[in-house]
């Protein structure tokens, strides 16, 4: 789970890592009084969830409270278009008003659980700011790495090793130790999956603060950290996602296509929009319907559809195990009870009860494309699609 | 032979008394797993199934000489069962909860560190050794008796090639489900140590993901240590890119974790890789005819 920056300011302040004086407003009267009560230079942040917003415009100067509330109102009510969004962009429903500060460096310092070493690591560079990747690709000694022991926990020779990667120097070293460590109980305290301060900057006189910042949330921890969950901003969501999940269907993306895919377990769901290429078309998403054994998620996957207008054809691959293909069928011929299907349906069974399941949709009197096999699925899916469009 | 799970495998199950646990011992009862006992804190003394339960993982270990757990524990709770059967010394332990918190399994993997117990999973369909024991959720009848060693990162996926494979009269030596999670307890180069020296592994089919780094380890592995023919497939070429994790993600794994990169990687330590996830079998079988 993602949040807004002005959150993850929050949070950070909390554990006594230094940000910026500011607020956030969801008006510009209210950027405008911010602004005054700042009575200085500003900042005005769109708060969205995708990167790349300084790019696209959405982040904006103001050298009075005039300004800062005519920058404001540029900012709330529109759509942020940046590299990371896609062409419908995402709302802006709120702008960080902060006081603005003389950078004389911008630092790199992250977190996240490394897959390799099955460790917390934390990385720090010298070279932060948006090129950060590139300096990672093309001089990777400007990276430095401390793998954390979890029984241990942070220690303050780590932070010094990192504070002297990035050339910080006297005092510094030391307010860079203590930031780090905060920043690491931070991480561990709320389950985070990455914490990035991106640019952690060092000041004109020298202090460091943390200029941006980007926290991201284990999905499955969220259950012990209601106050997080309460953070969740749906807006800044895909629609159809929100609605999928809401329905119950947690493993919904959205992709480009026309074919809807209802299939049984991720690496499945995946290979299944994989074969769809193959055979020359593409999916309009992938679904994992998961485990549980319940028609009403198999009718609600439907609605998904019916709420589609890209569909053109649709194609439910159920690879029986825990699920069980009885269990979906009833499921699919509840869907055609409950509402009218407009695309073509192309369906694909095996495993466990398949014999009852074929039974059920026969005896249900509704009309379907039958596949024998996998590669059969996607290549009906695909042929049922174009067989509308023409 | 086989790895892993055998006719000499006794199995015990955490959290035998809830639904998914009660249901899947059953189906692995009737494909002929010596299910030895069962572990419900507070439900110790009870027959389930026909199963000793115990309160402890000890307790049932001590009685009944269980060799291998299989856990059902809710997220919540699994990385306790999962430490508690590291702690009395459990060889082989087969998590399949889905959903367990990552820093919860940091500390699994922190704990595993000086133990001698194996981890499959979390998050995984389990271990199959077809016509011996399947310690897992998989479909029984799918499966038959050979000698292709299957890892894979997929659960229904992996259902899927090995009835490919089944249908080709290609049988298996053992399916092991390493799960879909980023910190798995034994990686795709940890199962192929294992087939490496199996006697009656010929061959291996490996089904990868995008994300992460483990095929590109697996790659570099096969390239040195093993000798026995692999086949691969990765799945999630078309896999939306957006999802991504800040610029850490990328920093660590590059474009690692794009399916078209690990193909290359496999590809290039001789793995034959199948055009299509609905191919595995075919490949495997044209594999194992110019042996």
């Amino acid at each position: 789970m993602k949040i807004h920056e002005y959150q993850a300011k929050t949070l950070l302040a909390q554990y006594d890592i230094p940000v910026l004086r500011g607020k956030v407003a969801s008006t510009p009267a209210e950027a405008r009084e911010i602004a005054t009560n700042i009575n200085s230079k500003v900042v005005i942040k769109a708060q969205v969830y995708a990167g790349g917003r300084g790019k696209a415009g959405g982040i904006k100067t103001a050298n009075s409270s005039e300004e800062a509330e005519k920058a404001a109102s540029q900012l709330i009510g529109t759509r942020l278009v940046t590299h990371q969004t896609g062409s419908e962009g995402v709302p802006v429903s709120r702008v960080l008003v902060e006081e603005a500060s003389k950078v004389a460096r911008e630092l790199y310092l992250s977190i996240l659980v490394d897959g390799t070493s099955r460790l917390p690591l934390m990385m720090a560079s010298e070279a932060g700011g948006v090129e950060i990747e590139e300096v990672a690709e093309s001089t990777p000694e400007k990276i430095f790495k401390s793998y954390i022991d979890p029984a241990v926990g942070f220690q303050p020779f780590q932070g010094r090793r990192l504070a002297y990667g990035m050339n910080l120097e006297g005092g510094q070293v030391g307010e860079a130790t203590r930031l780090m460590t905060s920043l690491y109980n931070l991480f561990m305290d709320k389950d985070c999956s990455l914490v990035e301060i991106n640019p952690l900057a060092v000041t004109a006189d020298g202090k460091l603060l943390a200029l941006d910042a980007k926290l991201n949330f284990d999905d499955n921890a969220l259950y012990r950290h209601k106050d997080i969950q309460e953070l969740q901003d749906k807006e800044q969501e895909d629609p159809l996602e929100v609605q999928a999940r809401d329905w119950g269907i947690n493993n919904y993306v959205k992709m480009d296509g026309d074919i809807g895919c209802m299939v049984n377990g991720a690496g499945l769901a995946m290979a299944v929009n994989d074969l769809i290429q193959y055979c020359g078309g593409r999916a309009a998403n992938f679904l994992d319907i998961g485990t549980l054994n319940n028609p009403e998620r198999v009718v609600n996957s439907f609605k998904m559809f019916v709420a589609d207008p890209r569909i053109k054809a649709v194609l439910v691959n159920i690879f029986g195990g825990i699920a069980r293909v009885d269990v979906i069928a009833q499921g699919i011929v509840k869907a055609y009870q409950q509402m009218d299907i407009p695309f073509p349906l192309v369906i694909r069974l095996a495993g466990t009860n398949l014999k009852e399941g074929r039974r059920i949709l026969a005896e249900s009197g509704i009309s379907f494309i039958l596949a024998k096999d996998f590669y059969d699925g996607a290549h009906k899916a695909v042929q049922a699609a174009k067989g509308i469009t023409k | 032979m086989s790895i892993l799970v055998d006719k000499n495998t006794r199995l015990l199950v955490q959290g035998i008394t809830g639904s998914e646990g009660s249901f899947h011992t059953q189906r692995c009862m009737e494909y002929g797993t010596k299910v030895v006992a069962g572990v419900t804190p507070g439900r110790g003394g009870i027959q389930h199934l026909g199963v000793p339960v115990f309160n402890s993982v000890e307790k049932a270990m001590a009685e009944t000489g269980a060799n291998a757990s299989l856990m059902f524990v809710p997220p919540a709770f699994a990385a306790d069962g999962i430490l508690e059967a590291i702690a009395d010394g459990m060889p082989l332990v087969i998590c399949i909860t889905e959903g367990i918190p990552v820093l919860d399994i940091v500390k699994v993997h922190h704990y595993l560190r000086e133990k001698a117990t194996r981890l499959i999973g979390p998050n995984c369909p389990g271990v199959m050794s077809p016509g011996k024991c399947k310690a897992g959720i998989m479909v029984g009848d799918i499966h038959l008796p050979g000698n292709v060693g299957v890892v894979s990162r997929s659960g229904t996926l992996t259902y899927d090639a090995v009835s490919q494979l089944t249908n080709l009269g290609i049988g298996q030596s053992t399916c092991v489900g390493i799960g879909g999670d980023a910190l798995p307890g034994s990686t795709f180069v940890d199962i192929l140590k294992l087939f490496q020296v199996d006697q009656d592994t010929k061959a291996v089919v490996l089904i990868g993901e995008i994300g992460g780094t483990m095929e590109q380890e697996a790659a570099e592995f096969i390239n040195h240590e093993v000798t026995k023919p692999v086949i691969a497939f990765i799945a999630g070429s078309t896999a939306p890119s957006g999802k991504r994790m800040g610029h850490a993600g990328a920093i660590i794994t590059g474009n690692a974790g794009k399916a078209s990169e690990k193909m290359k990687a496999l590809s290039q330590a001789g793995v034959i890789i199948a055009p299509n996830p609905a191919e595995i079998g075919l490949t495997t079988k044209k594999v194992l005819e110019s042996l």
